[in-house]
C-alpha cells in the first residue's frame, strides 16, 4: 500500500509534471493527500484527468461568481479549486454556487474539504446523485440529509476494511512516470558532480 | 533582565547553522531520556559463526513495544558504498511497531535488504542500513578473539563499528505514515523513532562483533569491554538527500531554532548561577575537549575550523578561570557578549549548547515544542492585502533583497532530482543540462522574484487576486506568510551561490540529530558519529546525562 506521504509528493511531482506551479502542485500534492485520507478515489481520478488534458483543452476559472458556467469546454478542477481556496472568504455573501461544468468533480471536491477548513462552516456539495458533506476537512459522505429521521431498531453491518490502495498499480505507475518529468537524467558530469561523493567508501 | 532572542538574519545564515553543536536538545539526547525507563530485551539473536542472519531487539513499556529487526548479510568490499547507488549492504534493519511474528520477519527478510525497492507496510515504523567499518571491524574481531581488547587508537581514529547510510520514515517506500502514530506521548519529539534504531543497531554491532570472535575462537574469546563498547557510537554517512528537507518543512525548523534559541535566552537571564551549575558548565567544557581533539577529518575545512574552535575554547576556558566571576549577575549574559566579542561562530555555538547542560528545567519543557504541525500553516491568508505582504518581506528578507541575481555566481547552482537515483542533486546551472527542471529550494532568488513583482502591483490588491494572475509565485507567497509566524522558519542566505557549502545544510540537520564529529568528505557529504559515550541500553535507567563531555578513547 502507498503511504499518504508517497502519494503527496508523487501527486505534486506529478502536477508540475503536468504544467502547474511549484505553489499549485503543492496544493494539490495536500488536496489529494486528504482524498485518499478519507478512501475516495483522489489518484485515480488525477491520474485520469492529467492524462485527458494532453489532448482535451479545460478552462480555467480564476475568478468566481453565483453562477459559473463554462464555455466551451469544463472546467479545470484545479485552477478552479485553488481559485476557491483563495476567494472562499470573501465569497461570505454567498449562499449557493453553481458551477456548470467540471471536469473530474472529486478534485474539486479535495479543495472545498479545505476551504470549509478555512471559514470554519460545513460546505454541502452535489455531484450528480452523490451528496456530500465536507466538514471542517472531515469528509462526511452521506445521501441522508434528513434530519428528521429516527433510525430504530435495525440491522447494523460493520466491516473492517484491509489497508488498501484506492487506485489499481497501474495508474499509479502512470501518475509516477509523468512526476517523473520533473527529474533531471545525469549525464557522467553529473553523476560525478551532482552528488559529490566518492563511489566506494571502506574504511 | 530582558534578553531579546537571537536576531535570525544572523542566526540563520547558512556558516552560523554550518556551525551548530549537539545539545541538551538534540533528538538522540532526548530519546534516551524518554526511552530509559522501557524495558530493554534482545528478543532473537539467530546468527551463523561468520555474523549473518535475524537479530530482534526491543523496547516494551507496559502494552507498548517497538522492535528493531536487523539482517546481517555477506557483501564483498567492492559493493560497500556508502552513496545511495549502492543496492547492497552489510546489515539492514527496519523497527516494527509491536512484536514481530515470524511470518512477519519472513517478509521483512525479503524486503528490508533491499532498502529503496523493497516494500514496507505500515507497521513498520523506520528503515536503515549500514555498512562496516571493515578495518575495525576485523580488528575487533581478531583481538577479541584472541583474548584481547582492540587498540584504542584505532578505534578512536573512528569511533564505530558501523556507520548507516540512510535512515527513512514517515512513509518512505510504505512505511507507517506520521500521522498514524503521531499522538503517541512517548515519541512526542522529531526523529524520535529515527534515532531509537540507530541507538539500537549500535547494540547489534557490540553483539554481532562479539558472537563472531567467539566463534573463530570460542576458548580464547574474550567480549568487548563494555568501557570500550559505551565509548564507541554508530556512524552515519550523509549526502545531499538531507539538504531540501530543512527547506521543505519551516516550520518545523522554526520550531527547533525557536527551542534553542529561547533557552539560550532564558539560560542569559538567570540573575544568580549557582556553584553547582556553574561547575557543572565549566567542567563540561573542559571534558568537551576530548571530543574536540579526537574529532578526526581530512577535510581542510573542517580542519580549519576545528583548528579555531580548539584555539578558542581554549581562550575561554582561560577567561573563565582567570579573569571572570560566576559571582557576577547574569553571569551567562556577561559570557555570551564575551563570546560574541572574542570568538568565531563555531566556538559561539559549541559553548551556547554546553550553557544548556545544568538547566534541565529549561530544555526538557522546550523538547516537548521541537515537532510541529504543519498542516496547521499550509493554506495561505489570502485576504490579506499586497501591501501586508510587502511589509512582512521588507522585514524579515531584508537580507536576502540586497542579494542580486543578475550577477551570475549568485545564480550558479541549481537543485534538481537525479532520474536515476530520485535523490536531491546540486549542479552548476551554466555547465549542466536540466536547470529548467529546477526544484523549488532557491527561495532567496524566488523571494527576490516576488518582492520585484510586488513593487509593481497595486498595495490594495488582495493577495488571492494577486495569486491568479502570479501562480509561479505561490510557493513562495506561502512561505512569506509562514516566516511572519514563524521568524526561524527561513534560512538567511542564497542556497544556490556559487559560495554555497551545502554541507552547512547538513550540519545544522545533524546537530539537532545530536551528531559528534562531522567529517566532511566533499562540500556536498560527510560523516558523524551518533551515540558515541552514550550509556548502554542495560543502563540507561541510571545515566549519567552528560555522557557525551565523557567519551574516553
Amino acid at each position: 500500500m502507498r503511504s499518504l506521504s508517497e502519494i503527496e509528493t508523487t501527486v505534486k511531482r506529478a502536477s508540475r509534471a503536468a504544467g502547474y506551479s511549484w505553489g499549485i502542485s503543492e496544493d494539490v500534492g495536500k488536496s489529494i493527500r486528504i482524498l485518499e485520507l478519507f478512501g475516495l478515489p483522489g489518484v485515480k481520478n488525477l491520474n485520469q484527468y492529467y492524462k485527458d488534458k494532453n489532448f482535451k483543452k479545460f478552462e480555467n476559472l480564476n475568478l468566481i461568481s453565483e453562477e459559473n458556467v463554462s464555455n466551451t469546454t469544463p472546467f479545470c478542477p484545479i485552477i478552479l479549486g485553488i481559485s476557491f481556496l483563495d476567494q472562499v472568504r470573501a465569497m461570505k455573501q454567498i449562499k449557493k454556487i453553481n458551477f456548470g461544468v467540471i471536469a473530474y468533480p472529486m478534485i474539486f471536491l479535495s479543495f472545498l474539504s479545505r476551504a470549509s477548513e478555512i471559514i470554519g462552516k460545513k460546505i454541502y456539495i452535489k455531484i450528480d446523485k452523490n451528496e456530500f458533506i465536507l466538514n471542517y476537512n472531515v469528509n462526511i459522505f452521506s445521501n441522508i440529509l434528513d434530519k428528521n429521521i429516527i433510525l430504530k431498531e435495525m440491522n447494523v453491518e460493520v466491516e473492517i476494511i484491509d489497508n488498501q490502495d484506492n487506485f489499481s498499480d497501474n495508474e499509479w505507475k502512470e501518475l509516477y512516470q509523468l512526476s517523473e518529468n520533473t527529474f533531471v537524467e545525469e549525464n557522467e558530469s553529473l553523476k560525478q558532480g551532482g552528488a559529490g561523493a566518492g563511489l566506494t567508501d571502506n574504511d | 533582565m530582558n534578553i531579546q532572542l537571537r536576531d535570525p538574519k544572523e542566526i540563520m545564515r547558512l556558516s552560523r547553522l554550518g556551525s551548530f553543536h549537539q545539545s541538551k536538545l538534540s533528538f538522540l539526547r532526548s530519546f534516551l531520556d524518554e526511552f530509559k525507563n522501557w524495558e530493554f530485551k534482545k528478543d532473537l539473536f539467530n546468527l551463523d559463526e561468520n555474523g549473518y542472519g535475524e537479530a530482534v531487539y526491543s523496547f516494551k513499556k507496559k502494552d507498548r513495544v517497538y522492535s528493531l529487526v536487523c539482517f546481517a548479510n555477506l557483501i564483498s568490499d567492492e559493493e560497500r558504498s556508502d552513496r545511495v547507488i549502492a543496492t547492497k549492504w552489510d546489515a539492514a534493519f527496519t523497527l516494527y511497531d509491536g512484536i514481530p511474528s515470524k511470518t512477519d520477519i519472513e517478509r521483512l527478510k525479503k524486503e528490508v535488504p533491499k532498502q529503496e525497492i523493497g516494500r514496507l507496510s505500515y507497521k513498520e515504523l523506520t528503515l536503515s542500513r549500514a555498512n562496516k567499518s571493515i578495518r575495525v571491524f576485523n580488528h575487533v574481531v581478531e583481538r577479541l578473539s584472541k583474548g584481547l581488547q582492540p587498540n584504542l587508537k584505532l578505534l578512536s581514529q573512528v569511533g564505530y563499528l558501523y556507520r548507516t547510510t540512510a535512515v527513512y520514515g514517515s512513509g518512505k517506500f510504505g512505511l507507517a505514515d506520521r500521522f498514524r502514530i503521531k499522538n503517541r506521548e512517548e515519541i512526542n519529539g522529531p526523529f524520535r523513532l529515527e534515532m531509537m534504531l540507530v541507538y539500537l543497531v549500535r547494540q547489534f554491532t557490540f553483539d554481532q562483533v562479539n558472537h563472531v570472535a567467539y566463534h573463530k575462537d570460542p576458548k580464547k574469546s574474550v567480549k568487548l569491554d563494555e568501557n570500550i563498547c559505551k565509548n564507541l557510537g554508530i556512524g552515519n554517512s550523509t549526502g545531499l538527500g538531507m539538504a531540501p528537507f530543512i527547506v521543505n518543512h519551516p516550520t518545523l525548523l522554526n520550531n527547533w531554532i525557536m527551542s534553542r534559541e529561547i533557552a539560550l535566552q532564558k539560560i542569559r537571564q538567570i540573575k544568580d548561577v549557582n556553584d553547582e551549575d556553574s561547575n557543572l558548565f565549566i567542567e563540561c567544557v573542559t571534558n568537551s575537549l576530548t571530543n574536540i581533539t579526537s574529532w578526526n577529518t581530512e577535510s581542510e575545512y573542517q580542519k580549519n575550523k576545528t583548528k579555531s574552535l580548539l584555539k578558542d575554547v581554549k581562550k575561554f576556558l582561560d577567561y573563565t578561570k582567570n579573569q571572570f566571576n560566576f559571582k557576577t549577575e547574569y553571569a551567562f549574559n556577561e559570557i555570551y557578549k564575551w563570546l560574541e566579542k572574542e570568538t568565531c561562530d563555531e566556538c559561539i555555538e559549541y559553548i551556547v549548547s554546553i550553557m544548556m547542560e545544568p538547566y534541565d528545567y529549561i530544555t526538557k519543557p522546550l523538547v516537548k515544542l521541537m515537532s510541529s504541525d504543519e498542516e496547521k500553516y499550509f493554506d495561505i491568508p489570502t485576504h490579506k492585502k499586497v501591501d501586508d505582504l510587502l511589509k512582512i518581506i521588507e522585514n524579515e528578507y531584508s537580507n536576502i533583497l540586497k542579494i542580486d541575481f543578475e550577477k551570475k555566481e549568485n545564480n550558479q547552482n541549481f537543485w534538481f532530482i537525479s532520474k536515476n537515483k530520485e535523490e536531491p542533486r546540486l549542479a552548476d546551472r551554466y555547465k549542466e543540462n536540466g536547470s529548467d527542471l529546477e526544484q523549488p529550494l532557491a527561495i532567496a532568488r524566488d523571494i527576490k522574484r516576488l518582492y520585484k513583482k510586488l513593487l509593481t502591483t497595486k498595495k490594495s490588491l488582495s493577495i488571492a487576486k494577486f495569486l491568479s494572475n502570479n501562480s509561479e509565485l505561490r510557493h513562495v507567497v506561502r512561505r512569506a506568510f509562514i516566516i511572519e509566524k514563524f521568524p526561524y522558519s527561513e534560512i538567511q542566505d542564497n542556497t544556490i551561490s556559487k559560495q554555497t557549502m551545502p554541507i552547512d545544510m547538513l550540519r545544522l540537520k545533524l546537530s539537532f540529530f545530536g551528531a559528534l564529529k562531522f567529517d566532511p568528505r566533499s562540500d556536498k557529504w560527510l560523516r558523524i558519529c551518533m551515540f558515541q559515550g552514550a550509556p548502554l541500553p542495560q543502563y540507561l535507567e541510571s545515566y549519567d546525562e552528560q555522557w557525551v563531555y565523557k567519551v574516553n578513547i
